[in-house]
Protein backbone atom coordinates (compact mmCIF):
# COMPACT_ATOMS: atom_id res chain seq x y z
CA UNK A 1 0.00 0.00 0.00
CA UNK A 2 1.49 3.33 -1.10
CA UNK A 3 1.87 5.55 2.00
CA UNK A 4 1.36 8.73 -0.08
CA UNK A 5 -1.93 7.37 -1.32
CA UNK A 6 -3.04 6.52 2.21
CA UNK A 7 -1.96 9.95 3.44
CA UNK A 8 -3.80 11.62 0.58
CA UNK A 9 -6.91 9.60 1.36
CA UNK A 10 -6.72 10.48 5.04
CA UNK A 11 -6.26 14.17 4.30
CA UNK A 12 -9.10 14.35 1.78
CA UNK A 13 -11.34 12.33 4.04
CA UNK A 14 -10.53 14.59 6.96
CA UNK A 15 -11.25 17.80 5.06
CA UNK A 16 -14.45 16.47 3.60
CA UNK A 17 -15.37 15.14 7.01
CA UNK A 18 -15.49 18.75 8.18
CA UNK A 19 -18.18 19.46 5.61
CA UNK A 20 -20.14 16.34 6.53
CA UNK A 21 -19.90 17.29 10.17
CA UNK A 22 -21.52 20.64 9.47
CA UNK A 23 -24.42 18.88 7.78
CA UNK A 24 -24.61 16.52 10.72
CA UNK A 25 -24.52 19.40 13.20
CA UNK A 26 -27.63 20.81 11.55
CA UNK A 27 -29.34 17.43 11.67
CA UNK A 28 -28.37 16.90 15.29
CA UNK A 29 -29.62 20.31 16.31
CA UNK A 30 -33.06 19.50 14.95
CA UNK A 31 -33.04 15.98 16.37
CA UNK A 32 -31.60 17.02 19.71
CA UNK A 33 -34.12 19.75 20.31
CA UNK A 34 -37.27 18.18 18.88
CA UNK A 35 -36.52 14.44 18.64
CA UNK A 36 -37.57 14.61 15.00
CA UNK A 37 -35.24 13.16 12.38
CA UNK A 38 -35.09 15.49 9.42
CA UNK A 39 -35.19 12.95 6.60
CA UNK A 40 -35.35 15.88 4.18
CA UNK A 41 -31.95 17.20 5.28
CA UNK A 42 -30.10 16.13 2.15
CA UNK A 43 -32.89 17.42 -0.05
CA UNK A 44 -32.76 20.81 1.64
CA UNK A 45 -29.06 20.78 0.92
CA UNK A 46 -29.80 20.16 -2.76
CA UNK A 47 -31.78 23.40 -2.83
CA UNK A 48 -28.96 25.23 -1.05
CA UNK A 49 -26.50 24.01 -3.64
CA UNK A 50 -28.72 24.87 -6.60
CA UNK A 51 -29.29 28.31 -5.13
CA UNK A 52 -25.53 28.83 -4.89
CA UNK A 53 -25.29 27.68 -8.50
CA UNK A 54 -28.09 30.01 -9.65
CA UNK A 55 -26.50 32.95 -7.86
CA UNK A 56 -23.15 32.25 -9.43
CA UNK A 57 -24.42 31.56 -12.96
CA UNK A 58 -27.17 34.17 -13.17
CA UNK A 59 -25.94 36.93 -10.88
CA UNK A 60 -22.23 36.23 -10.99
CA UNK A 61 -21.94 36.04 -7.22
CA UNK A 62 -19.01 33.92 -6.08
CA UNK A 63 -20.33 30.82 -4.30
CA UNK A 64 -18.13 31.57 -1.32
CA UNK A 65 -20.06 34.81 -0.83
CA UNK A 66 -23.38 33.46 -2.04
CA UNK A 67 -23.53 31.01 0.82
CA UNK A 68 -24.76 33.79 3.12
CA UNK A 69 -27.81 34.20 0.89
CA UNK A 70 -28.19 30.42 0.67
CA UNK A 71 -28.08 30.03 4.43
CA UNK A 72 -30.70 32.76 4.80
CA UNK A 73 -32.96 31.14 2.21
CA UNK A 74 -32.59 27.72 3.80
CA UNK A 75 -33.38 29.23 7.20
CA UNK A 76 -36.67 30.44 5.74
CA UNK A 77 -37.34 27.06 4.12
CA UNK A 78 -36.69 25.32 7.44
CA UNK A 79 -38.99 27.78 9.20
CA UNK A 80 -41.81 27.13 6.73
CA UNK A 81 -41.44 23.34 7.01
CA UNK A 82 -41.35 23.55 10.81
CA UNK A 83 -44.38 25.85 11.13
CA UNK A 84 -46.33 24.18 8.35
CA UNK A 85 -45.76 20.49 9.04
CA UNK A 86 -43.33 19.41 11.72
CA UNK A 87 -44.98 21.42 14.48
CA UNK A 88 -48.14 19.34 14.10
CA UNK A 89 -46.38 16.02 14.54
CA UNK A 90 -43.76 16.74 17.21
CA UNK A 91 -45.68 14.53 19.64
CA UNK A 92 -46.86 11.95 17.07
CA UNK A 93 -45.38 8.43 16.92
CA UNK A 94 -41.99 8.07 15.22
CA UNK A 95 -43.53 6.32 12.23
CA UNK A 96 -45.72 9.30 11.44
CA UNK A 97 -42.79 11.72 11.76
CA UNK A 98 -40.67 9.59 9.45
CA UNK A 99 -43.40 9.37 6.84
CA UNK A 100 -44.04 13.10 6.95
CA UNK A 101 -40.36 13.94 6.54
CA UNK A 102 -40.12 11.35 3.77
CA UNK A 103 -42.98 13.16 2.03
CA UNK A 104 -41.22 16.50 2.40
CA UNK A 105 -38.01 14.92 1.10
CA UNK A 106 -39.76 13.50 -1.98
CA UNK A 107 -41.34 16.85 -2.79
CA UNK A 108 -38.11 18.85 -2.36
CA UNK A 109 -35.96 16.38 -4.25
CA UNK A 110 -38.24 15.96 -7.21
CA UNK A 111 -39.17 19.62 -7.39
CA UNK A 112 -35.45 20.23 -7.85
CA UNK A 113 -35.38 17.55 -10.54
CA UNK A 114 -38.27 19.19 -12.37
CA UNK A 115 -36.87 22.70 -11.91
CA UNK A 116 -33.22 22.07 -12.80
CA UNK A 117 -33.28 18.86 -14.85
CA UNK A 118 -31.22 15.70 -14.38
CA UNK A 119 -27.92 17.04 -15.77
CA UNK A 120 -25.23 17.81 -13.21
CA UNK A 121 -24.43 21.48 -12.64
CA UNK A 122 -21.04 22.76 -11.53
CA UNK A 123 -20.32 25.74 -9.36
CA UNK A 124 -17.05 27.41 -10.30
CA UNK A 125 -15.25 29.92 -8.19
CA UNK A 126 -12.02 31.71 -9.14
CA UNK A 127 -11.03 31.11 -5.53
CA UNK A 128 -11.10 27.37 -6.02
CA UNK A 129 -8.84 26.88 -9.03
CA UNK A 130 -5.56 26.23 -7.28
CA UNK A 131 -4.04 23.40 -5.31
CA UNK A 132 -1.65 23.60 -2.37
CA UNK A 133 1.12 21.07 -1.86
CA UNK A 134 1.97 19.89 1.63
CA UNK A 135 5.07 17.77 1.08
CA UNK A 136 3.96 14.96 -1.21
CA UNK A 137 0.26 15.58 -0.55
CA UNK A 138 -1.91 18.06 -2.39
CA UNK A 139 -5.04 19.87 -1.24
CA UNK A 140 -7.69 21.61 -3.31
CA UNK A 141 -8.03 25.24 -2.27
CA UNK A 142 -11.80 24.80 -2.64
CA UNK A 143 -11.83 21.95 -0.20
CA UNK A 144 -9.63 23.79 2.26
CA UNK A 145 -11.88 26.88 2.10
CA UNK A 146 -15.01 24.79 2.53
CA UNK A 147 -13.46 23.01 5.48
CA UNK A 148 -12.48 26.32 7.08
CA UNK A 149 -15.96 27.70 6.52
CA UNK A 150 -17.54 24.61 8.02
CA UNK A 151 -15.37 24.94 11.12
CA UNK A 152 -16.16 28.66 11.50
CA UNK A 153 -19.90 28.00 11.17
CA UNK A 154 -19.77 25.14 13.67
CA UNK A 155 -17.92 27.38 16.14
CA UNK A 156 -20.48 30.15 15.58
CA UNK A 157 -23.28 27.69 16.25
CA UNK A 158 -21.60 26.58 19.46
CA UNK A 159 -21.31 30.19 20.59
CA UNK A 160 -24.96 30.74 19.69
CA UNK A 161 -26.06 27.74 21.73
CA UNK A 162 -24.01 28.58 24.82
CA UNK A 163 -23.92 32.39 24.84
CA UNK A 164 -27.27 33.68 23.58
CA UNK A 165 -30.68 33.67 25.21
CA UNK A 166 -32.31 31.85 22.29
CA UNK A 167 -29.53 29.28 22.17
CA UNK A 168 -29.84 28.60 25.87
CA UNK A 169 -33.62 28.22 25.58
CA UNK A 170 -32.98 25.75 22.80
CA UNK A 171 -30.81 23.62 25.01
CA UNK A 172 -33.34 23.91 27.79
CA UNK A 173 -36.13 22.77 25.47
CA UNK A 174 -33.99 19.85 24.31
CA UNK A 175 -33.38 18.81 27.89
CA UNK A 176 -36.93 19.15 29.12
CA UNK A 177 -39.60 20.88 27.02
CA UNK A 178 -42.02 21.12 29.92
CA UNK A 179 -39.44 22.64 32.25
CA UNK A 180 -38.42 25.10 29.55
CA UNK A 181 -42.03 26.21 29.22
CA UNK A 182 -42.32 26.61 32.98
CA UNK A 183 -39.40 29.01 33.14
CA UNK A 184 -40.92 31.07 30.33
CA UNK A 185 -39.17 29.90 27.18
CA UNK A 186 -41.36 30.11 24.09
CA UNK A 187 -40.84 26.49 23.06
CA UNK A 188 -42.71 26.92 19.81
CA UNK A 189 -40.40 29.74 18.77
CA UNK A 190 -37.40 27.77 19.95
CA UNK A 191 -38.42 24.79 17.79
CA UNK A 192 -38.88 27.00 14.78
CA UNK A 193 -35.47 28.60 15.27
CA UNK A 194 -33.81 25.24 15.80
CA UNK A 195 -35.26 23.87 12.58
CA UNK A 196 -34.28 27.00 10.72
CA UNK A 197 -30.73 27.05 12.00
CA UNK A 198 -30.43 23.33 11.35
CA UNK A 199 -31.47 23.84 7.76
CA UNK A 200 -29.25 26.90 7.39
CA UNK A 201 -26.19 24.83 8.28
CA UNK A 202 -26.53 22.80 5.11
CA UNK A 203 -27.06 25.97 3.09
CA UNK A 204 -23.38 26.63 3.47
CA UNK A 205 -22.29 23.46 1.73
CA UNK A 206 -20.97 24.22 -1.72
CA UNK A 207 -18.78 21.59 -3.23
CA UNK A 208 -19.76 17.97 -3.37
CA UNK A 209 -17.17 15.34 -4.14
CA UNK A 210 -16.72 12.69 -1.48
CA UNK A 211 -13.51 10.79 -1.02
CA UNK A 212 -12.56 8.76 1.97
CA UNK A 213 -10.35 5.97 3.12
CA UNK A 214 -12.81 3.42 1.76
CA UNK A 215 -11.84 4.55 -1.73
CA UNK A 216 -8.19 3.79 -1.13
CA UNK A 217 -8.56 0.36 0.37
CA UNK A 218 -11.57 -0.82 -1.60
CA UNK A 219 -12.72 -0.04 -5.10
CA UNK A 220 -14.08 3.53 -5.15
CA UNK A 221 -17.72 2.51 -5.38
CA UNK A 222 -17.45 -0.01 -2.57
CA UNK A 223 -16.59 2.73 -0.07
CA UNK A 224 -20.28 3.20 0.66
CA UNK A 225 -20.22 -0.25 2.22
CA UNK A 226 -17.86 1.08 4.88
CA UNK A 227 -20.27 3.88 5.76
CA UNK A 228 -23.28 1.58 5.94
CA UNK A 229 -21.40 -1.08 7.85
CA UNK A 230 -20.32 1.55 10.34
CA UNK A 231 -23.89 2.80 10.60
CA UNK A 232 -25.20 -0.69 11.41
CA UNK A 233 -22.46 -1.27 13.97
CA UNK A 234 -23.19 2.02 15.73
CA UNK A 235 -26.93 1.41 15.66
CA UNK A 236 -26.42 -1.93 17.35
CA UNK A 237 -23.68 -1.18 19.84
CA UNK A 238 -23.72 2.56 20.51
CA UNK A 239 -27.30 3.69 19.79
CA UNK A 240 -26.74 6.92 21.71
CA UNK A 241 -23.81 7.71 19.41
CA UNK A 242 -20.07 7.22 19.79
CA UNK A 243 -19.80 9.83 22.53
CA UNK A 244 -23.35 9.71 23.81
CA UNK A 245 -24.27 8.35 27.18
CA UNK A 246 -26.65 5.42 26.99
CA UNK A 247 -30.05 6.37 28.28
CA UNK A 248 -30.81 4.61 31.53
CA UNK B 1 -73.43 -17.22 2.17
CA UNK B 2 -72.95 -13.81 3.69
CA UNK B 3 -73.25 -10.60 1.71
CA UNK B 4 -69.56 -9.79 2.15
CA UNK B 5 -68.50 -13.16 0.75
CA UNK B 6 -70.82 -12.70 -2.19
CA UNK B 7 -69.41 -9.25 -2.91
CA UNK B 8 -65.84 -10.54 -2.72
CA UNK B 9 -66.65 -13.39 -5.10
CA UNK B 10 -68.31 -10.96 -7.48
CA UNK B 11 -65.29 -8.63 -7.40
CA UNK B 12 -62.90 -11.52 -8.07
CA UNK B 13 -65.06 -12.75 -10.94
CA UNK B 14 -65.10 -9.27 -12.43
CA UNK B 15 -61.32 -8.95 -12.14
CA UNK B 16 -60.93 -12.38 -13.75
CA UNK B 17 -63.10 -11.39 -16.70
CA UNK B 18 -61.63 -7.91 -17.11
CA UNK B 19 -58.68 -8.61 -19.49
CA UNK B 20 -61.06 -10.08 -22.05
CA UNK B 21 -63.04 -6.85 -22.14
CA UNK B 22 -60.51 -4.01 -21.91
CA UNK B 23 -57.49 -3.07 -24.01
CA UNK B 24 -53.88 -4.06 -23.53
CA UNK B 25 -52.78 -0.79 -21.88
CA UNK B 26 -55.35 -1.12 -19.13
CA UNK B 27 -54.26 -4.73 -18.57
CA UNK B 28 -50.71 -3.46 -18.04
CA UNK B 29 -51.92 -0.86 -15.54
CA UNK B 30 -53.90 -3.56 -13.72
CA UNK B 31 -50.81 -5.77 -13.54
CA UNK B 32 -48.95 -2.98 -11.77
CA UNK B 33 -51.87 -2.41 -9.43
CA UNK B 34 -51.97 -6.11 -8.46
CA UNK B 35 -48.22 -6.45 -8.16
CA UNK B 36 -47.72 -3.40 -5.94
CA UNK B 37 -50.77 -4.38 -3.91
CA UNK B 38 -49.08 -7.76 -3.42
CA UNK B 39 -45.80 -6.19 -2.28
CA UNK B 40 -47.70 -3.76 -0.05
CA UNK B 41 -49.65 -6.65 1.47
CA UNK B 42 -46.41 -8.52 2.19
CA UNK B 43 -44.96 -5.40 3.85
CA UNK B 44 -48.22 -4.93 5.74
CA UNK B 45 -47.53 -7.99 7.91
CA UNK B 46 -44.45 -6.55 9.58
CA UNK B 47 -44.82 -2.86 8.74
CA UNK B 48 -48.55 -2.50 9.20
CA UNK B 49 -49.76 -5.08 11.73
CA UNK B 50 -46.59 -5.29 13.83
CA UNK B 51 -45.80 -1.59 13.32
CA UNK B 52 -42.11 -2.23 12.55
CA UNK B 53 -41.47 0.30 9.82
CA UNK B 54 -39.16 -1.43 7.36
CA UNK B 55 -37.93 0.96 4.70
CA UNK B 56 -35.69 -1.61 3.04
CA UNK B 57 -38.16 -4.07 1.59
CA UNK B 58 -36.73 -3.49 -1.88
CA UNK B 59 -33.80 -5.66 -0.80
CA UNK B 60 -36.11 -8.69 -0.62
CA UNK B 61 -37.52 -8.02 -4.09
CA UNK B 62 -33.96 -7.74 -5.39
CA UNK B 63 -32.71 -10.91 -3.73
CA UNK B 64 -35.73 -12.91 -4.89
CA UNK B 65 -35.43 -11.61 -8.45
CA UNK B 66 -31.66 -12.01 -8.70
CA UNK B 67 -31.78 -15.52 -7.22
CA UNK B 68 -34.35 -16.92 -9.62
CA UNK B 69 -32.86 -15.12 -12.64
CA UNK B 70 -29.31 -16.30 -11.89
CA UNK B 71 -30.43 -19.86 -11.14
CA UNK B 72 -32.24 -19.95 -14.46
CA UNK B 73 -29.42 -18.34 -16.46
CA UNK B 74 -26.54 -20.29 -14.94
CA UNK B 75 -28.07 -23.64 -14.00
CA UNK B 76 -31.14 -23.74 -16.20
CA UNK B 77 -33.41 -24.07 -13.21
CA UNK B 78 -36.98 -23.05 -13.96
CA UNK B 79 -38.03 -19.78 -12.26
CA UNK B 80 -41.11 -21.62 -11.03
CA UNK B 81 -38.74 -23.50 -8.70
CA UNK B 82 -36.21 -20.66 -8.41
CA UNK B 83 -38.82 -18.29 -7.03
CA UNK B 84 -39.14 -20.40 -3.89
CA UNK B 85 -35.37 -20.43 -3.42
CA UNK B 86 -35.40 -16.64 -3.90
CA UNK B 87 -38.14 -16.37 -1.31
CA UNK B 88 -36.17 -18.47 1.17
CA UNK B 89 -33.02 -16.37 0.62
CA UNK B 90 -35.02 -13.18 1.12
CA UNK B 91 -36.50 -14.67 4.29
CA UNK B 92 -32.97 -15.48 5.49
CA UNK B 93 -31.93 -11.85 5.04
CA UNK B 94 -35.17 -10.79 6.71
CA UNK B 95 -34.31 -13.04 9.64
CA UNK B 96 -30.85 -11.46 9.98
CA UNK B 97 -32.21 -7.89 9.82
CA UNK B 98 -35.09 -8.77 12.13
CA UNK B 99 -32.89 -10.50 14.66
CA UNK B 100 -30.40 -7.64 14.82
CA UNK B 101 -33.12 -5.01 14.96
CA UNK B 102 -35.42 -6.72 17.44
CA UNK B 103 -32.80 -8.35 19.63
CA UNK B 104 -30.99 -5.05 20.05
CA UNK B 105 -34.29 -3.29 20.64
CA UNK B 106 -34.09 -0.81 17.77
CA UNK B 107 -37.39 1.00 17.51
CA UNK B 108 -38.82 3.79 15.38
CA UNK B 109 -36.33 5.49 13.14
CA UNK B 110 -33.41 3.38 14.42
CA UNK B 111 -35.10 0.36 12.88
CA UNK B 112 -35.78 2.35 9.71
CA UNK B 113 -32.09 3.22 9.44
CA UNK B 114 -31.10 -0.42 9.97
CA UNK B 115 -33.38 -1.68 7.20
CA UNK B 116 -32.28 1.07 4.80
CA UNK B 117 -28.62 0.35 5.55
CA UNK B 118 -29.04 -3.35 4.73
CA UNK B 119 -30.89 -2.61 1.50
CA UNK B 120 -28.20 -0.13 0.46
CA UNK B 121 -25.47 -2.66 1.21
CA UNK B 122 -27.25 -5.16 -1.05
CA UNK B 123 -27.48 -2.50 -3.74
CA UNK B 124 -23.78 -1.64 -3.57
CA UNK B 125 -22.80 -5.32 -3.64
CA UNK B 126 -25.05 -6.01 -6.65
CA UNK B 127 -23.56 -2.97 -8.41
CA UNK B 128 -19.98 -4.06 -7.85
CA UNK B 129 -19.91 -7.84 -8.09
CA UNK B 130 -19.56 -8.74 -11.75
CA UNK B 131 -20.60 -12.37 -11.15
CA UNK B 132 -24.16 -11.13 -10.60
CA UNK B 133 -24.12 -8.69 -13.49
CA UNK B 134 -22.49 -5.68 -11.81
CA UNK B 135 -23.61 -2.21 -12.81
CA UNK B 136 -25.15 -3.51 -16.05
CA UNK B 137 -27.58 -5.70 -14.16
CA UNK B 138 -29.16 -8.83 -15.57
CA UNK B 139 -31.09 -9.14 -18.78
CA UNK B 140 -33.39 -12.07 -19.36
CA UNK B 141 -33.82 -13.23 -22.94
CA UNK B 142 -37.41 -13.53 -23.97
CA UNK B 143 -38.41 -17.02 -25.02
CA UNK B 144 -42.12 -16.86 -24.37
CA UNK B 145 -41.90 -20.29 -22.74
CA UNK B 146 -44.42 -20.60 -19.88
CA UNK B 147 -42.09 -23.10 -18.16
CA UNK B 148 -39.56 -20.27 -17.93
CA UNK B 149 -42.12 -17.93 -16.32
CA UNK B 150 -42.49 -16.14 -19.66
CA UNK B 151 -45.68 -15.60 -21.56
CA UNK B 152 -46.52 -14.36 -25.04
CA UNK B 153 -49.80 -12.99 -23.80
CA UNK B 154 -49.88 -10.08 -21.37
CA UNK B 155 -53.06 -11.59 -19.88
CA UNK B 156 -51.09 -14.50 -18.45
CA UNK B 157 -49.03 -12.04 -16.37
CA UNK B 158 -52.29 -10.44 -15.37
CA UNK B 159 -53.56 -13.68 -13.87
CA UNK B 160 -50.26 -14.46 -12.16
CA UNK B 161 -50.26 -11.00 -10.54
CA UNK B 162 -53.93 -11.35 -9.59
CA UNK B 163 -53.29 -14.72 -7.94
CA UNK B 164 -50.28 -13.30 -6.07
CA UNK B 165 -52.35 -10.41 -4.74
CA UNK B 166 -55.30 -12.59 -3.74
CA UNK B 167 -53.06 -15.19 -2.10
CA UNK B 168 -51.19 -12.60 -0.03
CA UNK B 169 -54.48 -11.02 0.97
CA UNK B 170 -55.83 -14.43 2.03
CA UNK B 171 -52.68 -14.99 4.10
CA UNK B 172 -53.03 -11.61 5.82
CA UNK B 173 -56.72 -12.19 6.46
CA UNK B 174 -55.93 -15.56 8.01
CA UNK B 175 -53.24 -13.93 10.20
CA UNK B 176 -55.68 -11.30 11.34
CA UNK B 177 -58.17 -13.93 12.49
CA UNK B 178 -55.61 -15.90 14.45
CA UNK B 179 -53.95 -15.29 17.78
CA UNK B 180 -50.77 -14.38 15.89
CA UNK B 181 -52.53 -11.39 14.33
CA UNK B 182 -53.75 -10.22 17.70
CA UNK B 183 -50.18 -10.42 19.02
CA UNK B 184 -48.93 -8.33 16.12
CA UNK B 185 -51.53 -5.63 16.70
CA UNK B 186 -50.76 -5.68 20.41
CA UNK B 187 -47.06 -5.19 19.69
CA UNK B 188 -47.85 -2.23 17.47
CA UNK B 189 -50.06 -0.63 20.07
CA UNK B 190 -47.94 -1.18 23.18
CA UNK B 191 -45.01 -3.49 22.98
CA UNK B 192 -44.03 -3.29 26.64
CA UNK B 193 -47.56 -4.08 27.81
CA UNK B 194 -47.71 -6.97 25.36
CA UNK B 195 -44.46 -8.35 26.72
CA UNK B 196 -45.64 -7.90 30.28
CA UNK B 197 -48.63 -10.12 29.46
CA UNK B 198 -46.23 -12.92 28.57
CA UNK B 199 -46.08 -12.70 24.78
CA UNK B 200 -42.72 -13.68 23.33
CA UNK B 201 -42.54 -10.48 21.28
CA UNK B 202 -39.14 -11.26 19.78
CA UNK B 203 -40.44 -14.54 18.36
CA UNK B 204 -43.66 -12.96 17.07
CA UNK B 205 -41.83 -10.09 15.40
CA UNK B 206 -39.28 -12.47 13.88
CA UNK B 207 -42.06 -14.62 12.41
CA UNK B 208 -43.74 -11.53 10.96
CA UNK B 209 -40.47 -10.33 9.43
CA UNK B 210 -39.61 -13.74 7.97
CA UNK B 211 -43.05 -14.25 6.46
CA UNK B 212 -43.10 -10.72 5.09
CA UNK B 213 -39.65 -10.96 3.51
CA UNK B 214 -40.42 -14.42 2.11
CA UNK B 215 -43.53 -13.16 0.32
CA UNK B 216 -41.69 -10.06 -0.90
CA UNK B 217 -38.91 -12.30 -2.21
CA UNK B 218 -41.41 -14.37 -4.22
CA UNK B 219 -42.55 -11.11 -5.79
CA UNK B 220 -38.98 -10.52 -6.98
CA UNK B 221 -39.33 -13.35 -9.49
CA UNK B 222 -42.45 -11.79 -10.95
CA UNK B 223 -40.63 -8.45 -11.19
CA UNK B 224 -37.68 -10.06 -13.01
CA UNK B 225 -39.76 -12.04 -15.48
CA UNK B 226 -42.28 -9.34 -16.18
CA UNK B 227 -39.74 -6.57 -16.85
CA UNK B 228 -36.99 -8.88 -18.24
CA UNK B 229 -34.27 -6.90 -16.57
CA UNK B 230 -32.86 -6.38 -13.10
CA UNK B 231 -30.95 -3.17 -12.40
CA UNK B 232 -29.27 -2.87 -8.98
CA UNK B 233 -30.41 0.72 -8.48
CA UNK B 234 -33.97 -0.11 -9.48
CA UNK B 235 -34.54 -3.31 -7.50
CA UNK B 236 -32.47 -2.58 -4.38
CA UNK B 237 -32.87 1.20 -4.32
CA UNK B 238 -34.73 3.36 -1.83
CA UNK B 239 -37.32 4.45 -4.45
CA UNK B 240 -38.69 0.90 -4.74
CA UNK B 241 -38.84 0.63 -0.95
CA UNK B 242 -40.86 3.84 -0.91
CA UNK B 243 -43.20 2.42 -3.56
CA UNK B 244 -43.74 -0.65 -1.39
CA UNK B 245 -44.33 1.30 1.82
CA UNK B 246 -46.51 4.10 0.51
CA UNK B 247 -49.44 2.02 -0.76
CA UNK B 248 -50.40 0.32 2.50
CA UNK B 249 -49.81 3.58 4.37
CA UNK B 250 -52.10 5.56 2.10
CA UNK B 251 -54.68 2.77 2.00
CA UNK B 252 -54.47 1.91 5.68
CA UNK B 253 -51.57 0.03 7.28
CA UNK B 254 -52.57 -2.87 9.48
CA UNK B 255 -55.84 -3.55 7.64
CA UNK B 256 -56.55 -6.36 5.15
CA UNK B 257 -57.88 -4.05 2.47
CA UNK B 258 -55.47 -1.14 3.01
CA UNK B 259 -52.68 -2.22 0.62
CA UNK B 260 -55.20 -3.08 -2.12
CA UNK B 261 -57.01 0.22 -1.78
CA UNK B 262 -53.69 2.11 -1.66
CA UNK B 263 -52.50 0.38 -4.80
CA UNK B 264 -55.76 1.03 -6.65
CA UNK B 265 -55.36 4.71 -5.78
CA UNK B 266 -51.64 5.15 -6.37
CA UNK B 267 -50.56 2.70 -9.08
CA UNK B 268 -52.74 4.18 -11.87
CA UNK B 269 -51.55 7.63 -10.79
CA UNK B 270 -47.91 6.56 -10.99
CA UNK B 271 -48.46 4.74 -14.27
CA UNK B 272 -50.26 7.66 -15.92
CA UNK B 273 -47.73 10.25 -14.83
CA UNK B 274 -44.90 7.98 -15.89
CA UNK B 275 -46.46 7.51 -19.32
CA UNK B 276 -47.56 11.06 -20.00
CA UNK B 277 -45.42 13.34 -17.87
CA UNK B 278 -42.08 11.56 -18.11
CA UNK B 279 -42.19 11.78 -21.90
CA UNK B 280 -42.46 15.55 -21.77
CA UNK B 281 -39.48 15.82 -19.44
CA UNK B 282 -41.45 15.96 -16.18
CA UNK B 283 -39.69 12.98 -14.72
CA UNK B 284 -40.08 13.67 -11.03
CA UNK B 285 -43.70 14.74 -11.00
CA UNK B 286 -45.26 11.49 -9.79
CA UNK B 287 -42.81 11.45 -6.89
CA UNK B 288 -43.84 15.00 -5.97
CA UNK B 289 -47.42 13.73 -5.94
CA UNK B 290 -46.33 10.83 -3.69
CA UNK B 291 -44.65 13.27 -1.34
CA UNK B 292 -47.69 15.50 -1.13
CA UNK B 293 -49.93 12.46 -0.58
CA UNK B 294 -47.69 11.20 2.23
CA UNK B 295 -47.78 14.60 3.92
CA UNK B 296 -51.55 14.83 3.51
CA UNK B 297 -52.12 11.31 4.84
CA UNK B 298 -49.95 11.92 7.91
CA UNK B 299 -51.62 15.24 8.69
CA UNK B 300 -55.24 14.41 7.88
CA UNK B 301 -55.71 10.63 7.64
CA UNK B 302 -53.04 9.09 9.86
CA UNK B 303 -54.79 5.70 9.75
CA UNK B 304 -55.12 5.63 5.98
CA UNK B 305 -57.96 5.74 3.49
CA UNK B 306 -59.62 2.40 4.24
CA UNK B 307 -60.43 3.02 7.94
CA UNK B 308 -61.69 6.49 6.95
CA UNK B 309 -63.98 4.98 4.29
CA UNK B 310 -65.32 2.45 6.80
CA UNK B 311 -66.12 5.18 9.29
CA UNK B 312 -67.89 7.08 6.55
CA UNK B 313 -69.89 4.01 5.53
CA UNK B 314 -70.87 3.28 9.12
CA UNK B 315 -72.07 6.82 9.62
CA UNK B 316 -74.27 6.49 6.52
CA UNK B 317 -75.74 3.18 7.68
Amino acid sequence: MDPTLVGQGLLSGFLFGGVYSLMAVGLTLIFGVMRVVNFAHGDMMVWGMYLAWLLSVRAGIDPYLGFVVCAGALFLLGLVIQRGFVERIVDAPHEMQILLMLGVALVLENAALVAFGPDPARVRSPLSQGTVWIGPLFVDVARLLTFGLAMVLTAALWLFLTRTELGRSMRAAADNPYGARVIGADVRRVYAAAFGVGAACVGGILVSVAESMGAVFLSPSMKELVSFGLLIAILLFRPAGLFGRTAS
Amino acid sequence: MSLVKLLVLLAVAMLAALPWVVGSYLVTVMIFIFFYAYLGQAWNIVGGYAGQLSAGHAAFVGIGGYASALLSMRLGLSPWIGMWIGGVLAAALGAVIGYLGFRFGLRGFYFVLLTVAFAEICRVIALNVDAVGGALGLYITFTGNPRQFQFQDNRAYYYVALVLMLAATAVVREIERRRFGAYLTAIRQDESACEALGVDTLRVKMLAMILSSFLTGLGGTFYAYYLFSLQPNAVFGIPLSVEIVIRPIVGGAGTVMGPLLGSFILSPLAELSRTYLAQSGWTGVHLIVYGLLLIAVVLFLPQGAYPALRRLARRRA
